[in-house]
């Protein structure tokens, strides 16, 4: 291996921020393909552009993604990264790993691959990024022979992913590391082999606090909630009060709808729960006397996608709460994303997110078809013009007459 | 033979006995420390999370090093966060400090906890992507070198999270983000008719552009892109290879800043944008480091405590805000795209 000089890079190297740089020197040592990704951009550090050309489509026998083509602009100078393809290897729910797992993944990489991944991509795949067209069959071969299966590319359901939930958070109002997967399992087809008008995700995350960022970053927010009286341990609220804690500043008064009450002279705290909607903040303050209700399950919301083509969407309320249980197979929520999928199937443009189509196509039309019955719960407010559409089918014709 | 639709690795293999054990039966958590996490459960079981930031680029080498670690201080169990830090799972309390002082004699960087700065959510950048009006692990490197002192404690009014993407399709959560940093073109794509007749599917060509700013040219067999209305999206480019949109002089960073995600108080929000552009200063952005950190500090002296940056701003106005910053207010910032209407002033109450 040539040693060259990467002088822009080497910069990257100081500081206390770990160095992706000092990575791909890692990887260099062992691989030509590390090595000129390396030149590569320091190359574009000092044009300040990149070097890589369109996408092809590559790909394993029996799927229509989970694979995505890369190739530098030069091959000629840089043979290595003439074919420097991406893999996207579906994660275990919740990130967990035990290092035997980690070491299978690392010894198949540095079989056939430049050594250096993602962990993880944002959609949640480990990512092994670099390898060359005739490695991607056997890749895919010794992964699964190991246990693992391509995540989603293309216009599919992509890669599910989820927060730690009852792994190791006390907020999780379902169980989200097992819907996650139950979930995925069930739609292996329709993350494999891409039929829709364009990409699809499913985030799940335990409560609102949605540390997955599902509202905004999946087609489809699963955000567990309940629909009981959230518990107070007063024992509990005594202590963070003789520790000092200003319960009423930082607590009630941050209440969004005002339906907490602290009783200095009582030391006691109250809720009105029908009037709280269940934002966390309070027990995210006072985890230890604050707890979720008991009737959990989660809301359903429908639409997130980023900026391209209409504009960010965040995900708005469809279901307002659905149980999501692992004895029934989450029966209710299969049901209800084959029957919008569908929908979308039908009605959605090429490269049109199912946010797009509803808003293109009218809530009205999208719930009607889908079966949905309307709620107060799906808006922050009714509309403000009169531009009503009516079904004529409906009207009461007879009145024509009078 | 390959197994197809086996789906990913079961997650239960991979948990720690005492996460079996305690499986939803989590009863509360503190934060004793920056980067460390302890979860008690009804048992009264205690796990400590030992939280570690990961520039998410890594070699197996590193995946290697992590597992040794695990191996010889948490019985071979860890994860992931959805911020792309690393947890070691450890389920003695005797047991957290000899980690954590191998952690620091190695230079790890432990925290990412509490009212601090987390990992920043990127993208691919110049690395792998054929999109980017910028790179991601270099800019995201050089921010959180600047900013390391709030990865490693837990003095911020609030959270704090940052997201970057290296154009607009906006991969990740900068849409989202207390601060997004965002790669942005400013010229429109360069034709390449040769290319287009070779093999570009002219009316999703035409379909892809936003604002209508291509249409087909059959004569040519080709498209014309009128550029007083193209925005440098570069979603065209995404379609068809012969649109390239890159452009070395004019490509660079814009500032977001006030989304979030979590329901807590208020909303989910988007971030809005504060700064169209910055240059592409490699290798180390120094004009979009020091933007950040004048943003973050403002809002450090000014936040009441438990504000995001959006509540903050929203709190005290956004007009307040740009006089507070010191930062130019130009019609850039005013939107016009779809949905825009809602962000114009409708009410006489503002500040001077
Ligand atoms: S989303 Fe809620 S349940 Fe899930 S990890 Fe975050 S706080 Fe816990
Ligand atoms: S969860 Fe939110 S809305 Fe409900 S009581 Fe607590 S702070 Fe108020």
């Amino acid at each position: 291996m040539t040693e060259k000089k990467t002088p822009l890079l080497d910069e990257l190297e100081k500081g206390k921020w770990p160095s992706f740089v000092s990575e791909i020197k890692r990887a260099a040592v062992r691989t030509e393909a590390a090595a000129e990704l390396l030149q590569v951009l320091e190359r574009s550090y000092v044009e300040r552009r990149g070097h890589w050309k369109h996408g092809g489509i590559v790909g394993v026998r029996g799927y229509g993604g989970g694979v995505i083509g890369r190739y530098v602009d030069e091959p000629q100078t840089y043979p290595a990264l003439a074919e420097f393809h991406t893999i996207r290897i579906n994660q275990p729910s919740g990130f967990f790993y035990n290092t035997k797992t980690l070491r299978t993944i690392c010894d198949l990489w540095e079989k056939h691959g430049s050594g250096m991944t993602n962990m993880h991509g944002s959609t949640g795949d480990i990512i092994l990024l670099g390898c060359k067209t005739e490695h991607i069959q056997p890749i895919f071969d010794d992964y699964s022979d190991a246990g693992f299966d391509l995540g989603g590319s293309g216009s599919c359901l992509r890669t599910t992913n989820t927060c730690v939930g009852p792994g190791r958070c006390e907020f999780a109002c379902y169980d989200t590391l097992e819907a996650c997967y139950n979930i995925t399992n069930e739609f292996m087809d329709e993350l494999h082999r891409p039929m829709w008008p364009y990409k699809s995700k499913i985030k799940f995350s335990g409560c609102s606090n949605d540390c997955t960022g599902s509202i905004a970053r999946a087609d489809c927010s699963v955000i567990g909630t309940w629909r009981d009286t959230l518990r107070i341990d007063q024992a509990a609220v005594k202590e963070y009060a003789a520790e000092g804690f200003d319960i009423q500043g930082l607590v009630c008064a941050k209440c969004p709808t005002k339906c907490l009450t602290f009783d200095s002279a009582t030391q006691e705290l109250s809720v009105v729960g029908e009037d709280c909607t269940r934002c966390m903040h309070c027990i995210n303050k006072m985890p230890k006397a604050i707890q979720a209700g008991k009737e959990k399950g989660a809301t359903i919301l429908i639409g997130g996608k980023s900026t391209i083509v209409q504009s960010a969407f965040m995900s708005w309320v469809i279901v307002p709460f659905m149980k999501m249980d692992p004895e029934d197979d989450f029966a209710e929520f299969k049901d209800f994303m084959r029957r919008i999928w569908e929908w979308w199937d039908e009605n959605g443009k090429t490269r049109e997110r199912i946010g797009e189509t509803i808003y293109r196509v009218g809530m009205g039309k999208f719930l009607r078809e889908t079966e949905i019955a309307p709620v107060p719960q799906m808006v922050f407010r009714p509309r403000a013009n009169p531009y009503v559409f009516w079904n004529q089918d409906d009207l009461d014709t007879s009145s024509v007459e009078l | 033979m390959a197994k197809l639709d086996q789906g990913p690795p079961n997650y239960k293999e991979m948990l720690p006995p005492i996460i079996k054990e305690n499986y939803g039966k989590w009863k509360y958590h503190e934060i004793p420390r920056s980067g460390v996490l302890k979860h008690v459960s009804e048992s009264g079981a205690a796990l400590y999370s030992v939280r570690v930031g990961t520039p998410r680029l890594v070699s197996i080498d590193f995946i290697r090093d992590v597992c040794e670690l695990a191996d010889k201080h948490t019985d071979g169990f860890l994860r992931w966060t959805t911020r792309n830090n690393i947890e070691f799972l450890v389920s003695e309390e005797a047991k957290v400090q000899p980690l954590i002082d191998e952690l620091d004699a190695k230079g790890y960087a432990v925290g990412g906890t509490g009212a601090a700065i987390s990992n920043i959510i990127h993208t691919q950048g110049w690395v792998h992507c054929h999109t980017p009006a910028t790179d991601a692990s270099g800019v995201v490197k050089a921010v959180m070198d600047d900013l390391y002192e709030y990865f490693n404690s837990m003095k911020l009014p609030a959270k704090l999270k940052m997201g970057l993407a290296c154009c607009l399709n906006m991969c990740g959560s900068t849409h989202c983000s207390d601060i997004g940093i965002v790669g942005v073109h400013r010229t429109p794509p360069r034709i390449d008719h040769e290319k287009i007749r070779k093999g570009t599917e002219i009316p999703s060509l035409v379909a892809s552009c936003p604002t209508g700013a291509i249409r087909p040219d059959p004569k040519n067999k080709s498209v014309i892109v009128n550029n007083d209305k193209c925005m440098y999206c570069g979603n065209c480019y995404t379609m068809s290879p012969a649109m390239e949109i890159y452009d070395a002089k004019n490509d660079g960073i814009a500032i977001l800043i006030g989304g979030k995600v979590s329901n807590a108080r208020s909303a989910p929000s988007f971030s809005r944008m504060v700064i169209p552009f910055l240059p592409n200063n490699a290798p180390r952005w120094p004009e979009t480091t020091e933007a950040i950190r004048k943003i973050i500090e403002l809002w450090i002296a000014n936040a009441q405590k438990g504000e995001r940056i959006g509540e903050w701003v929203e709190r005290i106005g956004w007009e307040k805000f740009f006089t507070m910053a010191e930062l130019p207010f130009s019609d850039m910032l005013i939107d016009d795209y779809i949905f825009s209407r809602e962000t114009f002033r409708t009410s006489a109450a503002f500040k001077y």
